[in-house]
């Protein structure tokens, strides 16, 4: 079959474009998106949480609107916006990444919320009645918990991601589906390109979904 | 006159639920509990017990009155609370026992956090405690291993580790299954005999008749009656506690 063959081929010419710069950068945009969607996330999952109405509003805001809004629309808008706010030049990478990196951190407040929710209250009261202040009560009994629900969901949160920067190839950033791109281009050979990638697509996140199966089975463990 | 160790003054909750609208469940509780005395609060479901016992160590912000321990008026918002619970022990009718720590740790968190106590003093003393109430062989064990009675006598060892001048148990034993209540309430019994100033929500009207000094029945927000347990349980005057004690088989 010339299906096949096409994509051995095709694999023999460009394994550096799919595999070395599309990875990579699918890669690297992805861990760039978890570490700032954090960091984030966690800021957001704060600012709804202090004392301060108008802060409260401010994030409910954001994460509503990032919510009720498709990816491919934020990508447009930081890909625009963020040159125009910035005074020096900068990349699409980079633009693409911003808009990630909001966008995530949404999501990543709300599974901080719903992981630190999810902690039992009588935990909390327990710690208070023992005299325990808010502080304390929080970093020593309620966080540790919370780390258990949060985890798993923040690892799927990844897997969401190196899915969802494939996006971002509507601005010729260099991942994965950019290369498909590039190489269809060169081939005229859709078909064979789109399963190349797909390939990669799945073998990523299967491997990682694979690890963070053992990672929640040993947290598990040590229940 | 005997001393006083808690003392209530019109004490007035309410809950806001949002479709049923406000629910006013303590309306002016007043009361003394004397420094030694075990009081057993009884009654029927949603008549304040557990609203009430909670207010004692304001884990429930009471909405009007006043609280007063040992001669502290905890209610006043300049008060620390934090250092006054850490005399008042309280034990939850779900254990609520730390899932994330093994069973020393869960008796030694407190005194060592709050500076108490060193964590080899309170080591020390945790592994006293266990062998009291016979769990000393689980001291590295999580809670997850435990059963139900063991999690409730390690949760009474984890307040008594503060070594509280009172414990507030509500319904220590009402979740948990028959064959464990016995060995809850033997512990409690032995902690009662040894003087501790105890407040106990519970359905147990056999142990509440047995270890109390006196009995309170409260229904619809106010303690209806109160008395000795020999009193309230086989002469009482109130017609309600008549009522709530001829539907309780004991």
């Amino acid at each position: 079959m010339n299906y096949f063959s096409n994509i051995v081929k095709i694999m023999a010419k460009y394994w550096k474009v799919f595999l070395l710069e599309g990875v990579g950068y699918t890669l690297l945009l992805s861990l760039i998106t978890v570490a700032f969607g954090v960091i984030l996330g966690l800021l957001i999952y704060l600012g709804r949480t202090v004392r301060f109405k108008p802060v409260n509003w401010l994030c409910i805001a954001i994460v509503e609107v990032v919510r009720g809004t498709p990816m491919l629309l934020q990508l447009y808008v930081g890909y625009f916006l963020v040159p125009k706010l910035l005074p020096f030049e900068v990349t699409p990478f980079l633009c693409v990444a911003v808009a990630l990196c909001i966008n995530s951190g949404c999501y990543v407040s709300e599974i901080f919320r719903s992981g630190i929710q999810a902690v039992d209250r009588g935990q909390t009261e327990a710690a208070r009645s023992l005299g325990l202040n808010g502080r304390q009560t929080m970093f020593r009994i309620v966080l540790p918990q919370a780390v258990k629900n949060i985890l798993p969901a923040l690892g799927n949160e990844f897997i969401t991601i190196i899915k969802e920067t494939s996006l971002a190839s509507t601005f010729f950033v260099g991942e994965l589906m950019t290369a498909c791109l590039k190489v269809r281009g060169n081939t005229f050979l859709a078909m064979e390109c789109i399963t190349i990638v797909g390939v990669i697509y799945f073998v990523l996140t299967f491997i990682l979904s694979k690890l963070m199966n053992a990672f929640e089975r040993r947290l598990k463990a040590n229940d | 006159m005997t001393e006083n160790l808690i003392e209530t003054v019109d004490l007035h909750k309410s809950f806001n639920l949002k479709e049923k609208g406000t629910l006013h469940v303590l309306k002016g509780v007043s009361e003394h509990i004397a420094k030694g005395e075990v009081v057993s609060i009884i009654g029927p479901s949603g008549g304040g017990k557990s609203t009430f016992l909670r207010c004692l160590n304001l884990l429930e912000k009471p909405d009007s009155g006043k609280i007063v321990f040992e001669g502290v008026e905890i209610t006043n918002e300049k008060v620390d609370i934090n250092l006054h619970r850490q005399k008042m022990g309280m034990v939850f009718q779900h254990f609520n026992v730390f899932n994330h720590l093994s069973v020393l740790k869960n008796i030694t968190l407190a005194p060592v956090l709050l500076g108490k106590r060193s964590q080899a003093e309170a080591d020390e003393q945790a592994r006293q405690l266990l062998s009291r109430v016979g769990l000393l062989d689980k001291q590295d064990e999580h809670p997850s291993r435990l059963s139900g009675g063991q999690k409730q006598r390690l949760a009474i060892v984890r307040a008594l580790a503060m070594e509280p001048d009172v414990m507030l148990f509500d319904e220590p034993t009402s979740a948990l299954d028959p064959e464990m209540v016995g060995e809850v309430l033997d512990v409690i019994k032995a902690l009662v005999k040894s003087g501790m100033t105890s407040v106990i929500v519970t359905h147990e009207m056999g142990f509440a008749r047995e270890v109390s000094d006196r009995i309170l029945f409260m229904d619809g927000g106010v303690i209806a009656e109160s008395g000795k347990p020999d009193d309230i349980m086989n002469h009482p005057r109130n017609p309600r506690t008549k009522e709530f004690l001829s539907k309780v088989l004991y």
